[in-house]
């Protein structure tokens, strides 16, 4: 295979990197170890910054939060909900970390109106009533998924290519250049050769192993955070606490959802993590004190991702002060320069759309190509592709058409098998194939209180009648499937969750024997 | 309501295949039982009556001789309840209930010294003891490999007949599949309970019979999803054989099946019959232990509440899902007696990272510890009442899931539990 650009990642700034890049005339291949999202681009808030949370801490990441914040919502309203948010302090918050805050706002001229405490919790209601300060600030939700995704058609329909479950497992580099990279597909094992004029590692939490296959250094850091997603929807805004950043402190609404965050642990590897029961303990507790439902409320999910940092000089005891400002590295330059190899990291979904947009400046110079990038000006185009990772938008079109031939798959966030069927045609458009994992990923089924309990083995069965599996995995498939959910569910497994988790396993291990067979 | 005390000897607590089970052994005993739980519970059982699937749980060792199992497991696992009953106990137990299921029109077929193998909806293989009869031929049919024809219905959800066969590609060459329109239905997905109601009526069979015929082909069996029929399976089955002069055979559905709503149906019908006094789809909500030794117990639900005063209890309230332990952040209780629940010391410990880890999560074996007469002890083996019994998955040190061992477990545990309540009221009159 042949292609001018080599992306390695489909997080939101490889896919975004591949729009940007195909906007201005260069086509690319995306390789993706596993599925759009896996990594961090998935596994976050899906808050889009207003910035104030960086005043103090990173006024530089605060500015560019800041900007990018007003780019997306002209550019992509369609994946962003103009919620709005507040940042708020209880009794024993430091009070002059509150002053430097207001002060810091003003400094980088980033909005925040204090607000009256009587109409703090008139606005939101779920508050606690102790709150002591709040300030109003233009923090708004983004959904990862959709953002990757449509970024991804669009480039898909200019002459991009995306490679699901493909792994790079070697670079042969020539004389300071790259010549090939050698990629594994994770679900046949087959090798197949790419060459690329540039190559950008745009790997996230991995990028630090991306570069070492082509013999060059990034020293990552990998700090897990872990989320928690509620039943309900507690609250219209963004809820932030006033204070310098710390567990359970941002309550972000999506749809119908509301998720807590974050955590934060160093761990090893980004490979393999969990959110841990310790982790939740600690982010209810905290979290409780600024919106007290937090303590009964009923979560759904837990999920985390490894924030990409690159070690700086700089010692920071907590890696949520290492700068959240994101690193582009030109392999070109240095002691053992690869002319052809580029590396973008670190960063965070606010920023993603610059990060591919610099990125693509450093591609294009290095092509000599002379078109500017016009993310900034165009608008994302919002593809179909995407649609149905909203909630309530199968409930609202099932319930508009109105089709009974068209039954619910998935009970709890209604979903009808027309879904899965768009899903399977949009899975296939992206040269995959389809499974229950993918659509899974491209919806909402199973992320309801169920957890996959019933829509699994429906939706298998599902696909089966169709046609669209037919070969002798199914359980394998629902293996994986329920594997994944369980994931999110063992550290919150208490009370009525508990009781679902029981039945689940009375259904799948003790009349299907999936654990043994 | 309220005013109104009911007194008995025995008061059941639940209405799972425990609880249903001590019910029937206690008026089989001519004890003056009274029975408190929600029905539903039930419901949820598949219908398969199994005795011991798994052992080692954590080898995933498919047993072919239950009873063999069972001798290894008692020295294996010393505390598992199953090392508390004797084959002659358990033998007696099952015995009864499959005898009270095929007296009610719903007869069972076991090979008695070791396991059947069924297929699930899925296209996995169950070993089971006892099983329907609707599915006896079904185990048959898989261990001859016998050319089938497995029939499945549009609109009803989490059974595809392509799933199995394509599944079971290697295991069962001669297995193939056709979809047919399940007749006189409304527009919409089928529910496996509306299907089985539907059964009933032979107009529905023949007219199924004339749908699969054309499709037989050299089939030498015919496999249905479970909706033959809810209450006269025996008629039915017999018909669409004699219909398609092949034998025929259900495989499971998706919980909550309609093999769980015949058993259902069984015990709410038939136990009343037999002498139990029912107060079901009520729940204890509370219980005292009066000066005189009995217990007092508070029945009902929302709209009221009654009392009820009985000399012994059995307690057979089920796990989480039947609310009869419940679990909060801090850790696991039982809900009406506050009984100690033998548990893992902290929450980390309860499950597993992984749904499907070999070794069963631990929580899974939480729950009471019980004396020989099983009667729970507290965390030093001390007897805590002499007439309160416990029965069925509630039990610690078993995980029914994995070990396959639900439906024997509950019902010899029943068994054993009643025989000691009797004693016990021998020894007191």
């Amino acid at each position: 295979m042949q292609t001018q650009v080599l992306i390695i990642g489909a997080g939101v700034t490889g896919t975004g990197l591949a729009r940007d890049l195909a906007m201005r005339g260069v086509t690319s291949i995306v390789v993706e170890k596993q599925d759009i999202n896996a990594g961090a681009s998935g596994g976050n808030h899906g808050l889009l910054h207003s910035g104030a949370r960086y005043v103090v801490s990173d006024p530089s990441s605060a500015l560019e939060c800041s900007r990018e914040n007003q780019i997306l919502k002209q550019m992509a309203p369609h994946c962003i909900e103009s919620t709005g948010g507040l940042f708020v302090a209880i009794p024993g918050d430091d009070e002059q970390y509150i002053t430097g805050f207001a002060e810091a706002c003003g400094r980088c001229r980033i909005p925040a109106r204090p607000v009256d405490l009587k109409d703090a919790l008139e606005m939101e209601p779920s508050l606690s009533p102790r709150i002591i300060a709040a300030f109003a600030v233009e923090d708004a939700t983004i959904d990862p998924f959709k953002l990757s995704l449509d970024n991804m058609a669009y480039a898909q329909q200019h002459g991009a290519r995306l490679l699901r479950h493909s792994c790079v497992v070697g670079v042969d580099s020539c004389n300071g250049c790259i010549q090939r990279v050698r990629v594994r597909d994770n679900l046949t094992g087959q090798i197949s050769v790419i060459e690329a004029e540039v190559v950008v590692n745009a790997a996230g939490a991995w990028a630090g192993v991306v570069a070492a296959l082509a013999g060059a250094n990034i020293p990552m850091r990998y700090s897990k955070g872990t989320l928690l997603v509620t039943q309900q929807r507690l609250a219209q805004r963004v809820i932030n606490r006033l204070r310098l950043a710390a567990s359970g402190d941002i309550l972000v609404p999506a749809g119908t959802v509301s998720i807590l965050g974050t955590s934060s642990e160093r761990v090893d590897s980004p490979d393999v993590i969990y959110p841990e029961i310790h982790e939740v303990d600690a982010m209810i507790d905290d979290g409780r004190t600024m919106v007290p439902a937090l303590a009964d409320t009923r979560y759904i999910r837990a999920y985390c991702g490894v924030r990409p940092l690159v070690a700086g000089s700089g010692q920071a005891q907590d890696d949520r002060a290492v700068s959240r400002g994101f690193v582009l590295i030109d392999h070109g330059e240095g002691p053992a320069p690869i002319a052809n190899f580029i590396s973008i990291t670190g960063g965070k979904l606010t920023t993603y759309r610059l990060m591919a947009e610099k990125t693509a400046d450093l591609v294009c110079a290095k092509l000599g190509v002379k078109a500017a990038g016009r993310t900034r000006t165009e608008p994302l185009a919002n593809t179909t592709d995407a649609r149905w990772t909203q909630p309530g938008l199968a409930p609202d079109m099932w319930l508009q058409k109105h089709d009974l031939k068209d039954i619910l798959l998935c009970e709890c966030e209604m979903v009808p098998q027309s879904v899965a069927d768009d899903l399977v045609a949009s899975i296939r458009r992206q040269g995959g194939r389809p499974s229950l994992k993918a659509i899974g990923l491209r919806s909402r089924i199973g992320k309801g209180p169920c957890q996959g309990t019933f829509c699994s083995l429906r939706l298998a069965a599902h696909l089966y009648n169709r046609g669209h599996l037919a070969d002798p995995n199914g359980v394998e498939e629902l293996r994986a499937f329920l594997r994944e959910r369980w994931r999110g569910q063992q550290p919150l497994l208490w009370d009525t969750a508990l009781a679902q988790a029981e039945l689940l396993e009375a259904m799948h291990c003790g009349l299907f024997c999936l654990e043994i067979e | 309501m309220g005013s109104n005390k009911l007194s008995c000897d025995l008061l059941i607590i639940g209405a799972g295949m425990a609880g249903n089970a001590a019910a029937l052994f206690a008026v089989e005993h001519g004890i003056d039982t009274i029975q408190a739980g929600q029905t539903s519970e039930i419901g949820f059982a598949s219908g398969l009556i199994d005795l011991l699937g798994v052992h080692p749980a954590a080898e995933g060792k498919v047993l072919h001789d239950p009873w063999q199992g069972i001798a290894q497991l008692r020295q294996d696992e010393p505390l598992h309840p199953y090392a508390k009953l004797s084959n002659e106990v358990i033998r007696a137990a099952l015995e009864k209930i499959l005898k009270f299921f095929g007296q009610n029109g719903y007869p069972y077929e076991a090979a008695l010294e070791k396991n059947t193998l069924i297929l699930t909806p899925t296209g996995t293989i169950k070993p089971t003891y006892a099983v329907p009869h609707t599915m006896a031929h079904g185990a048959r049919a898989l261990a001859a490999k016998t050319p089938c024809l497995l029939v499945d219905f549009k609109r009803l959800r989490g059974f595809s007949g392509r799933q199995i066969v394509l599944s079971l590609t290697a295991r069962w060459p001669n297995l193939r599949t056709t979809r047919l329109r399940f007749p006189e239905q409304p527009e919409g997905e089928l529910y496996p309970e509306r299907m089985a109601r539907a059964m009933e009526s032979s107009e529905v069979r023949a007219q199924i019979i004339a749908a699969i015929k054309p499709h037989l082909g050299d089939a030498r069996a015919v496999a249905l999803p479970a909706v033959m029929g809810v209450y006269h399976t025996v008629q039915i089955l017999k018909e669409l054989q004699q219909g398609l002069g092949v034998p025929v055979f259900e495989i499971p559905t998706m919980l909550p099946a309609v093999t769980g709503l015949r058993l259902q149906e069984i015990f709410e019908q038939h136990l009343p019959a037999a002498g139990v006094r029912s107060l079901r789809q009520q729940r204890v909500l509370a219980a005292v232990r009066q000066g005189d030794g009995r217990w007092a117990l508070t029945v009902g639900d929302e709209t009221g509440a009654q009392q009820v005063i009985a000399r012994a209890v059995v307690l057979c309230s089920g796990r989480f899902f039947g609310k009869g332990l419940h679990a909060d952040r801090q850790g696991i209780r039982e809900t009406i007696f506050n009984l100690p629940v033998v548990q893992p010391a902290d929450r980390a410990a309860w499950h597993h990272k992984d749904l499907l880890h070999t070794g069963g999560h631990p929580i899974n074996r939480a729950g009471l510890a019980v004396d020989q007469q099983f009667r729970p002890v507290d965390g030093h083996g001390r007897l805590i009442h002499a007439n309160l019994f416990a029965a069925g998955s509630i039990l610690a040190y078993q995980d029914w899931v994995r070990q396959k061992c639900g439906s024997g477990l509950a019902i010899a545990s029943a068994y054993a539990a009643v025989e000691e309540v009797k004693r016990s009221f021998k020894f007191k009159v």
